[in-house]
């Protein structure tokens, strides 16, 4: 029995990309979440809870929805890239940010809020704009946050089952992800593959996991 | 240097409302008790919280004006600040503290050029602890390494938000010499928020008293620390007079220093200063007593010469307060706290001359400070 490997290293682009775009919109978001004063602060935030506690289908069934070459979204993006967003990787890109979104906000939002006003405005009354004192002092501080938010949006993405199997389907080398690759290999009654990928996939959550928790350790958050 | 400060800050329950013109120069101090809107004041001068109404100016540039929409941040203000907490950067050493302010110190801020590096660090002692995180220093440490790295920011006005109330009474005293060397050493105006009494009084040039979001009094230290508002901040327990003597010299035999006082003497543990250094000196009113005459055999080495200006007693309590003047110097004025009883069994009366008595001890070498300006 030869063992596909397409699906590892397609999971591991996927989270990869997600994740670095989560981080980039998921910043300004968590900032804002943070600081704000506004009423709406609790609407936003409920929305981007919603993935913790819809069932995947819920969230695949609505992005299959809007990702139709049909709907306006869709054909957006069709007319852009000449591709559609259903059964494609950017598709995939698209769920995963949404589906992984309060693994990574919700980090970043609580690491903010520890680091709260006080450095800011240290650093403000020492001549720092507000972007260079979000660079050079907030950030630093939130470096924990960063590293949470990375290691758990990627592993999340990492599991990530119904949404791909509602908007992505099952194609080799574009949308057939671990998880799906060990259901179809389960569905065929292939076991020792489905083994191979699952216990390949038990470690190396595992093991990123034991390293946060070591790297928590050795950088403990710095005390005012 | 010219600060004109016209605000209102209402929050549920309190209302901030100031209209002063205010001459800094050296150290202005401003004195409240907590809740009097000392730090709403510091933190609206600065830009760190925006007024419902705010005009305020620096040597005639505006700073805020919200009747024009004017509101710099605080990062365009050119004002430094030194937190109650200090708010060092934690992700930084103590060098990484000082350069991000060195960074980015303004080039020429209302004509000052930003203080040389090398001399900060010496003023403020830096040099051993550049190496160190925040997380390992004292909180005296703290505070030296940040009013450093305010200093190195090059302000015009130095803003400090009672730096020394996390403090222990030994590091306060540690403290307070390199604060009050700053408008000397840097050329640079600061003004001190605090409640307590005794650092003002070391500290202070000029005096501002905020009471419930008001100015109640403001003047000179020497004169608006006598006064009742000045009382009413820090507490009967505390109260008070500054006296301006001058270091006579020192008996090193028994560790005591005479000072001078407008002629008459007094004695009182090892001052470090010398001869001819003018000193302020702190006496609270439950150290001195009242006698008609001079008494000998006691061990009260300092009986100073004074008359009774007035005696303010209370109505059904115990004790009284006389204010008296000292003899060859009007303007140097004790208080006494002593028993409605003793009042009317010494027959004390305003104008009669009497014998202030102070235990060489009750001079805390803590609250000694020298005058500058």
């Amino acid at each position: 029995m030869g063992l596909d490997l397409g699906p590892v290293w397609l999971t591991l682009r996927l989270a990869a990309v997600a994740v670095v775009l989560l981080l980039l919109v998921g910043t300004p978001l968590a900032w804002w979440l943070a600081h704000t004063r506004s009423r709406a602060k609790p609407l936003i935030e409920a929305i981007t809870a919603l993935p913790l506690v819809l069932p995947p289908t819920v969230l695949g069934f609505y992005l299959l929805v809007l990702f139709a070459p049909g709907a306006p979204l869709g054909a957006a993006w069709l007319g852009l890239t000449g591709e559609t967003l259903t059964f494609s990787f950017s598709g995939l890109v698209l769920a995963s940010m949404l589906y992984s979104l309060p693994f990574v906000v919700q980090p970043l939002q609580g690491a903010f809020e520890a680091v709260g006003r006080g450095p800011l405005e240290a650093a403000a009354v020492l001549g720092a704009r507000p972007l260079d004192a979000f660079f050079t002092v907030a950030s630093p501080l939130a470096a924990r946050g960063y590293l949470t938010a990375a290691v758990l949006g990627f592993a999340h993405t990492l599991g990530e089952f119904g949404v791909v199997l509602m908007v992505g389907g099952n194609i080799p080398g574009r949308t057939r992800v671990i998880s799906i690759a060990i259901y179809e290999q389960v569905e065929t009654l292939n076991f020792a593959a489905a083994h191979v990928l699952s216990a390949g996939l038990l470690a190396f959550s595992f093991a990123v996991l034991v390293l946060v928790y070591s790297l928590n350790r050795r950088f403990p958050v710095h005390a005012a | 240097m010219r600060l004109a400060i016209a605000l209102t800050v209402r929050r549920p329950g309190f209302t901030l409302e100031i209209d002063e013109t205010l001459e800094l120069a050296g150290i202005t101090a401003v004195m409240g008790a907590s809740g009097s809107g000392k730090s709403t004041l510091l933190r609206a001068l600065a830009g760190l919280d925006t007024p419902q109404r705010a005009r305020i100016t620096l040597d005639g540039a505006l700073l805020a004006d919200s009747a024009a929409g004017v509101n710099l941040p605080p990062h365009r203000r050119g004002i430094g600040y030194v937190f109650q907490d200090a708010r060092l950067f934690t992700h930084r050493r103590v060098l990484g503290n000082l350069l991000f302010a060195l960074q980015r110190a303004r080039p020429a801020n209302g004509g000052r050029s930003p203080p040389a590096f090398d001399e900060v660090v010496v003023a403020l002692d830096l040099a051993p602890l550049l190496d160190r995180r925040p997380a390992g220093l004292s909180g005296g440490e703290r505070q030296r390494v940040a009013i450093a790295r305010a200093l190195l920011a090059n302000p015009r006005l130095l803003l400090l938000d009672e730096p020394l109330s996390a403090l222990d009474l030994k590091r306060k005293a540690e403290l307070l010499p390199y604060i009050r060397a700053l408008p000397g050493r840097f050329g640079i105006p600061l003004i001190y928020v605090s409640h307590a009494v005794e650092e003002v009084a070391q500290l202070a040039d000029e005096v501002l008293i905020l009471a419930a979001g008001r100015v109640t009094a403001r003047g000179e230290a020497h004169a608006v620390l006598e006064r009742p508002e000045a009382e009413a901040v820090s507490g009967h327990f505390e109260a008070g007079a500054l006296l301006r003597v001058s270091v006579l010299r020192h008996i090193p035999d028994y560790a005591l220093t005479e000072l001078d006082l407008a002629g008459q003497r007094l004695t009182l543990p090892h001052i470090d200063a010398a001869p001819g250094t003018p000193v302020r000196l702190r006496v609270r009113a439950r150290d001195v007593a009242i006698a008609l005459e001079n008494i000998e055999g006691t061990s009260i080495r300092n009986q100073l010469a004074a008359r009774v200006l007035t005696i303010d007693a209370e109505p059904a309590g115990a004790y009284a307060e006389a204010l008296l003047e000292l003899a060859g110097a009007p303007t140097q004025r004790l208080r006494a706290r002593i028993t409605r009883e003793s009042v009317e069994r010494l027959r004390l009366r305003p104008g009669q001359p009497v014998c202030a008595l102070i235990k060489a001890v009750s001079f805390d070498r803590r609250e000694l400070g020298e005058r500058h300006g």
